[in-house]
Parts: C-alpha cells; sequence; structure tokens
C-alpha cells in the first residue's frame, strides 16, 4: 500500500507478538496504514487492541515482530539488522510525533485546558509561550472550546474533556493519531460531539488508528477495518466488506452483539 | 403558619403561601451539649484561675525569660534545625520513594533497607550514635578507593555537633517523609504519566511537572504533621550532645532559677507559637495545590497565558 512516490507507510506492523510474562496477547499482528488513512480497530474485550495501540507508541515493549511508523522502528536503533534498545531520550522523540487520544482523557488535572494544550509544545519543543498560547488557543476553536480555555479539567464534561485531549495531541503537529476508545466513557448525548471533532481530523488528511465501538464511526470515516479477536487480525478490508458481510464466523457474532 | 406570628404574605395562585414564607422551625433542644459547654467552661475559668494564683507557676519568671537573649537564641536553634533537618528529609525522602517506585531492583531493595534501619531504631539511639561519629570515623576522605585521595576532612573539627545534629534528625525523618511522598505519587492515577510519556515528555518532566505537583495534594497534610513532630524532636538533640536548642537550653536556665515550671512555660510558649507559624503556612500551601480541585479560579499563571493567547489573536 505503499505511495506512488516510494515513501514508506505511515504504519507497518509485521508479526507483531507481545507477551505479559506468560500471557500471550497479541500473536503476530501484521497490517498497514498508509499515509492520510483512518484504520478501525474493532473486537472484543480482551482481544488486545490498546495493547496493539501502546506498542505503536513504544509505551508497550513488543516482544517479537517489527513495529515501524513512517519508516522507522520504534525504540530500536537497527544497526545492521540488529535491534539496539533506544535512549528514553530518542524514544521520547519519537513519540511526540505520535498523538495519543486515551478512553478516559488523562488530562493533566491540575492545569487548565489551555495549560494542558500548552505543555508539550513548550516543555517538549521549546516553542516561545507567546506562540504556544495562541496555537493552543487556535486548537481549542478547532475543537470548539474556546471558552473554556480556563477551565480545569474537573469542570469540563466528559465529551469536552476529550476534546481538550484531542487539541492537546494536535498541539505536537503529530503525523499519526492514535484513540483507544475515545467515546466508551462518555454519556451517550456527548459522544458526537468528539466524533465530529474526529470526523474533521480525518477530512483534513490525518492518519489515524481508532479503536472503537462505534460502527456508524468506521462505516462513514474508516478506510479500513480491523476486526481482531484473542490477539490476531481476523478479518479486515474496507468497512462495507468487513461490517456488512463478514467472511468469518467470529466477525459475524462479535457484529450481531454489538450492532 | 408562621410561629413568630407576623402576617403571611398573600398567596397568589402561582405562589403559594408556603413558597414564600422562610421556614421557621422550632429547633431540638440539646440539653446535653449545653449542659457539657457549661462544665467545660467552668473547669476551664477554674484552671486559668488557679494558674494564675498559684505562685508555682511563677509568671513573673515567665515574663522575666520569655525575652531573655538565651531563650530567644535557643528558640532561633530550634528553628533552624527543625528546618535544615526537615529540607535534608524531604530531598532524600523525595529520593527514597523514587527508588522505592523504580523498576531497578537494587535501588528498590536500597531504599527498603534504609527504611529498614532508620524506621526501626529510635531516633534518641540514632542521634547517640550521630554523637560518636567522629570517633567512629577520624577523617572523610575525597578520591579514588585504594587510589589516591583528593580532599580530607577531619572530622573533629569539619562537624560541629549542630552539624550532626541536623544530619542525624535528616536522616531518621527522611524514612517516614520517603513513605509519604511514595504515597503520594501512588496516588496520582497511572493514566496522567502515561498521557504527559505519550506527548514526548521525559521522565524527569513528567515527575515534576506532571505527577508530583498532583501528588503534593496527599503529601503536604501529613508532612505539616512531621514538621510539627520535628520541632518538638529537636528536643532530643542533647544526645549527640547538643544543648543550644529551646528544651535543653531552658531547663538549664531552670537549674538556675530552680524552679522548672516557669521556664517550661517559656518553652511551650514558643513551641506554640512556631507551630502556630507553621500551621498558617500549611494553608497556603495546600491552597497553592490545591489548584484544579477544590478551587475553580484558575492559577495566575494559568491567566497570564490565556492572556498571552488572547493578545497574540488579536
Ligand atoms: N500491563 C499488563 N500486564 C499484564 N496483562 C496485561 C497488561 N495489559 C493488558 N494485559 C492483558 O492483555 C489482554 C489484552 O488487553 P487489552 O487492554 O489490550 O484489550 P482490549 O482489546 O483493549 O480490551 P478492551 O476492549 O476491554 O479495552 C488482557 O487479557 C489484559 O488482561
Ligand atoms: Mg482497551
Amino acid at each position: 500500500m505503499s505511495s506512488p512516490t516510494g515513501a514508506p507507510p505511515m504504519l507497518r506492523a509485521e508479526q507483531v507478538c507481545k507477551e505479559f510474562d506468560s500471557l500471550r496477547v497479541l500473536k503476530g499482528i501484521s497490517l498497514e496504514v498508509a499515509r492520510g488513512e483512518v484504520m478501525c480497530l474493532i473486537g472484543p474485550s480482551g482481544s488486545g487492541k490498546s495493547t496493539f495501540l501502546r506498542c505503536i507508541n513504544h509505551l508497550e515493549r513488543i516482544t517479537s515482530g517489527r513495529l515501524y511508523v513512517d519508516g522507522e522502528v520504534m525504540g530500536y536503533h537497527d544497526r545492521g539488522g540488529r535491534l539496539h534498545e533506544m535512549h528514553p531520550r530518542d524514544a521520547a522523540a519519537q513519540r511526540r510525533d505520535i498523538g495519543m487520544v486515551f478512553q478516559r482523557f488523562n488530562l493533566f488535572g491540575h492545569r487548565t485546558a489551555l495549560e494542558n494544550v500548552v505543555e508539550a509544545p513548550l516543555r517538549v519543543k521549546g516553542v516561545p509561550r507567546a506562540d504556544a498560547a495562541r496555537r493552543a488557543m487556535a486548537l481549542l476553536d478547532r475543537v470548539g472550546l474556546t471558552s473554556k480555555a480556563d477551565a480545569y479539567p474537573a469542570q469540563l464534561s466528559g465529551g469536552q474533556q476529550q476534546r481538550v485531549a484531542i487539541a492537546r495531541a494536535l498541539a505536537m503537529e503529530p503525523k499519526l493519531m492514535l484513540f483507544d476508545e475515545p467515546t466508551s466513557a462518555l454519556d451517550p448525548e456527548l459522544v458526537g460531539e468528539v466524533l465530529d471533532v474526529m470526523k474533521a481530523l480525518a477530512q483534513d488528511g490525518m492518519t489515524m488508528v481508532v479503536v472503537t465501538h462505534e460502527m456508524g464511526f468506521a462505516r462513514e470515516v474508516a478506510d479500513t477495518v480491523v476486526f481482531m479477536d484473542d490477539g490476531v487480525v481476523v478479518e479486515s478490508g474496507e468497512p462495507q466488506a468487513v461490517l456488512t458481510d463478514p467472511q468469518h464466523q467470529r466477525t459475524r457474532s462479535f457484529l450481531s452483539k454489538v450492532l | 403558619m408562621a410561629r413568630s406570628g407576623q402576617p403571611a404574605p398573600a398567596a397568589t395562585e402561582t405562589d403559594p403561601a408556603y413558597l414564600q414564607e422562610r421556614i421557621d422551625v422550632v429547633r431540638r433542644r440539646r440539653p446535653g451539649n449545653t449542659a457539657a459547654a457549661v462544665v467545660l467552661v467552668v473547669a476551664a475559668a477554674l484552671f486559668l484561675y488557679g494558674a494564675a494564683t498559684n505562685p508555682t507557676y511563677g509568671w513573673s519568671d515567665f515574663a522575666r525569660y520569655l525575652f531573655d537573649w538565651r531563650v530567644i537564641e535557643a528558640a532561633r536553634n530550634t528553628l533552624l534545625l527543625t528546618v535544615f533537618a526537615m529540607l535534608g528529609a524531604v530531598v532524600i525522602g523525595v529520593s527514597l520513594a523514587v527508588m522505592r517506585l523504580s523498576p531497578n531492583r537494587v535501588l528498590q531493595s536500597s531504599s527498603w533497607v534504609y527504611l529498614w534501619i532508620f524506621r526501626g531504631t529510635p531516633v534518641y539511639v540514632q542521634l547517640v550514635f550521630w554523637g560518636l561519629f567522629s570517633t567512629i570515623y577520624k577523617e572523610l576522605r575525597l578520591g579514588i578507593p585504594f587510589g589516591p585521595t583528593f580532599a580530607t576532612l577531619s572530622t573533629e573539627s569539619g562537624l560541629t555537633v549542630f552539624h550532626l545534629a541536623v544530619i542525624g534528625l535528616a536522616l531518621n525523618e527522611a524514612a517516614y517523609m520517603a513513605e509519604i511522598v511514595r504515597a503520594g505519587l501512588s496516588s496520582v492515577e497511572d493514566g496522567q504519566s502515561e498521557a504527559a510519556t505519550a506527548l514526548g515528555l521525559s521522565w524527569w518532566q513528567t515527575m515534576s511537572r506532571i505527577v508530583l505537583p498532583q501528588a503534593m495534594r496527599v503529601i503536604i497534610p501529613p508532612t505539616g504533621n512531621e514538621v510539627i513532630s520535628m520541632l518538638k524532636t529537636t528536643s532530643l538533640v542533647t544526645a549527640v550532645p547538643y544543648s543550644l536548642e529551646l528544651y535543653t537550653r531552658t531547663r538549664d536556665i531552670a537549674s538556675e532559677t530552680f524552679n522548672p515550671i516557669p521556664m517550661l512555660l517559656v518553652a511551650s510558649a514558643w513551641y506554640l507559637l512556631f507551630t502556630s507559624l507553621l500551621m498558617v503556612g500549611q494553608f497556603y500551601l495546600e491552597r497553592h495545590f490545591a489548584h484544579g480541585s477544590t478551587r475553580a479560579r484558575p492559577s495566575r499563571r494559568a491567566r497570564a497565558l490565556s492572556r498571552a493567547a488572547q493578545k497574540e489573536q488579536a
């Protein structure tokens, strides 16, 4: 799926495995996400979706296989085929290009919305304060929350918190965005506002990997839907194909439960 | 109907009388409370009267010695001991807590052993040991083991009893501070450091800017306790032996006046004054770290930031 210019795909996983002690959580995941593509990951609880996302930005260390983001091995230096563990500084440098949005928002509780968005550009990239503040305000505007710039997370609704969290991730100008069930912790009436922000982001050409149970969103926005179960990719393809005409029994039984 | 007999305002159809009338409740009687209060007030009055008229309290001595220069100097020493020992304890305690939570087994167990020793033995005994430090170690050398020495410090002349007292108190207290800090750090959700890491913040930035500030809300109240307790524990440094702090100094003065009671009162008055000041300090510190939890108002720093953002946009 590499682009005509020969640029590497944004994300490429080759036989990724992950074990916690003796528990095998990922059992050889291979997939590719091209630039500007939106991939939705679906699958039952415990199938390893979150673990896979966390491996992508090296919050978890994979046990075997290879993970490339934009052509680079994540978390290791590849020196003549052997992988050398990275200095934490270099791993941090890789992570700053990958935005992550969590199920439980994880906004910094002691910082206002604006401070949350400003923190990483200011501290990690060394953007001048005034510039960072201006750009953060523009991002809050993009998610429709300029009026809440001075509010602390505890004073925001779940939907608002998640939109701030998206703005915070965007502030680092990532080339890849990871979403781990961004709407699962939200009251039903707040889901729409977050999905709208994500749709707009997809339309702007952001490359996204989204773990979600929102089948409507997957159908409308995703270029590819991947169904995972028990640490393996069972089925993947265009949303239409996977969601309406699944080939595997496991996919069918999962979909019949969530739809 | 209003019990006070005031005429009730005319009720309209939408505003029935009971919506306009303030609820006027007959308060429940609490005879037990009243009786207890009376007993306590009477007892306190009797005690104060007795204390004021009892000559053994020696109020004239109390007044004479409260601001005696020896006492003031001793009070200063007590305060310095407390401040230095606590600063040391906080720095070492934070390090121990971080070691305890680190993935490195050697660091973890070193921290554990430190706690085991310093919490497991009485502070008085530790202070006696520190007093004997210069007997045990004649000099401290900075250099390469079995190699050249760059600097030598004679413990006898280089370390005063005041230094040893501070070291002894700080090392003991560090063990308790470590546990307080560890509880504080563990109280911050994992998601906070995970989000910071995912944004590309370094471990140190994550700790110092995200985790520790939020842990402070849990750390400060018990630390306040520890400071106050430290203020009083300084009276044990006679074990070193350091004798120029408040308790020992006032006791020494009492042996000249042959009446210990007024001097005990003098010392207590100073301890109380310092404790009160510390409590005020703790109040402001807690308020400072309450951003985002109890206080809705954004911090000054946050407001400055949003002003900057708006100025740039205009
Ligand atoms: N740090 C860890 N240590 C041990 N086991 C873990 C750890 N993290 C995850 N697991 C296990 O890995 C498996 C997959 O978990 P994961 O969170 O990736 O599932 P998921 O597909 O995201 O599920 P859900 O839809 O419930 O979020 C689970 O059995 C979980 O218990
Ligand atoms: Mg999950």
